[in-house]
């Protein structure tokens, strides 16, 4: 009896490890399933066993434990951390010259996928009607950029440095732009890209870039440049250490959870986590708001 | 039900002829996993409810199926308004916990430094 109480115990608290394959991954303390056991839900038994813990918080990076939270739960969070945390991002780019090798497109795709600083919750999603952008949805970069020979090099240097001037286009050699009252509102941000060595281009003398961009907000459901956290890697459990294969059974602690989460410079982690878990409750409260207007039809 | 023309619906009802109130199917659009399994789980955790399930119609369109199945006690909107109440609440204390866990961390880090 009591050894049937602890495999039930072991079903419900642990994921076994087998040597070919995960045994038990799926969650079954559902009401009704277990007799002796009430699973339904409810808030202060949640509160009591749930636990975070901080392990990291670095200024681009934060590793974290959520103990008590079902995987279902803590795989959405890592979802929206992915895919639905807004970012501000290069969206529409207006070349009025382009003599580089670089294509067109090539050029459009590259500069989309750099990282932008601006707080995305500063501004508001571009309304798809809307031909121009304003002031509280857009950012506007200009990257203007001419190749020219170095009138000062030695005549028989083949460094490309010292022979050329401007012949790397970096993401430092974008400019912000400010729209509207944009200079009063981000005159102490800084706007423009996160890193400044991000090689856009190459150019030799004679060719020119002139190009005019345009910043919105996103998701990286809809965009797949908009994504904000480079990595984040989660639902490691925690390991109880065991080495000899056949005497000893290796499992893990179903519910705890170890979130590492590297952020692309735009937002700190732990922003972006708080922002996440707002994203998943403001996506609830939109049913709910959908359903009572429904009933009130 | 839902408002047609400019306003696309986000959620409709589908509902079997005959059926009662308890088992209802709902159109999500706009959604995937992230809310369809948590929103199951909260749902699933709820003893009135017999059967909850989602499904993705096709990869390529972005909306699930969600279908309440209880047992006749409570009709299936409130089952749903409970799931999502339920999911809505453990989130809120989720964040909370976070940042008081966060602000502490960033106490602790700042005191040898000073």
């Amino acid at each position: 009896m009591a050894a049937a109480m602890k495999n039930v115990e072991e079903i419900r608290s642990r994921v076994i490890l087998g040597e070919f394959g995960v045994k038990n991954a799926h969650t079954t303390d559902f009401p009704g399933n277990y007799p002796g056991y009430d699973d339904t839900w409810n808030l202060g038994k949640f509160q009591k066993n749930f636990r975070i813990n901080v392990v990291q918080l670095k200024e681009n990076s934060m590793e974290f434990d959520m103990v008590g939270v079902d995987p279902a739960i803590a795989n959405a969070f890592r979802r929206i951390l992915l895919a639905e945390v807004p970012t501000m991002a290069i969206e529409k780019v207006f070349i009025y010259n382009n003599t580089s090798i670089v294509q067109d497109e090539v050029l459009a795709h590259r500069l989309g996928l750099i990282p932008i600083r601006a707080d995305p919750r500063l501004f508001e999603y571009r309304n798809s009607a809307a031909e121009e952008g304003s002031e509280i949805d857009t950012i506007q970069l200009q990257l203007k950029v001419k190749c020219s020979r170095n009138p000062r090099a030695s005549k028989d240097s083949s460094d490309p440095r010292e022979l050329y001037l401007h012949h790397m286009v970096y993401s430092r050699d974008l400019k912000w732009m400010p729209i509207g009252n944009q200079a009063d509102v981000f005159a102490d941000a800084f706007i423009g890209p996160v890193h400044d060595d991000i090689l856009i281009a190459q150019l030799r003398p004679g060719q020119e870039l002139d190009i005019v961009m345009h910043c919105v907000k996103g998701i990286g459901e809809k965009v797949a440049k908009v994504v904000n956290s480079r990595l984040d890697t989660c639902s490691r459990e925690v390991l109880r250490h065991d080495d000899l294969k056949n005497l000893v059974k290796l499992g893990r602690i179903r519910d705890h959870f170890i979130f590492t989460v590297e952020s692309t410079g735009i937002l700190p982690p732990d922003v972006l986590v708080a922002e996440a878990i707002q994203v998943l409750m403001s996506k609830c409260q939109r049913f709910l708001s959908e359903l009572d207007s429904s009933d009130m039809d | 039900m839902a408002a047609e023309g400019e306003k696309k619906p986000v959620l409709e009802m589908v509902q079997a002829d005959g059926a009662d109130d308890g088992c209802v199917t709902f159109v999500m659009h706009e959604e995937d996993h992230t809310l369809g399994n948590s929103l199951r789980y909260m749902i699933m955790k709820n003893p009135e409810v017999d059967f909850c399930g989602y499904t993705i119609t096709h990869p390529s369109e972005t909306k699930i199926n969600f279908r309440i199945q209880t047992r006749g006690n409570i009709p299936a909107t409130e089952a749903f308004r409970q799931g999502l109440t339920d999911l809505s609440e453990a989130c809120q204390h989720v964040l909370n916990t976070f940042q008081a866990r966060v602000n502490e961390f960033k106490e602790t880090q700042g005191q040898p430094t000073e």
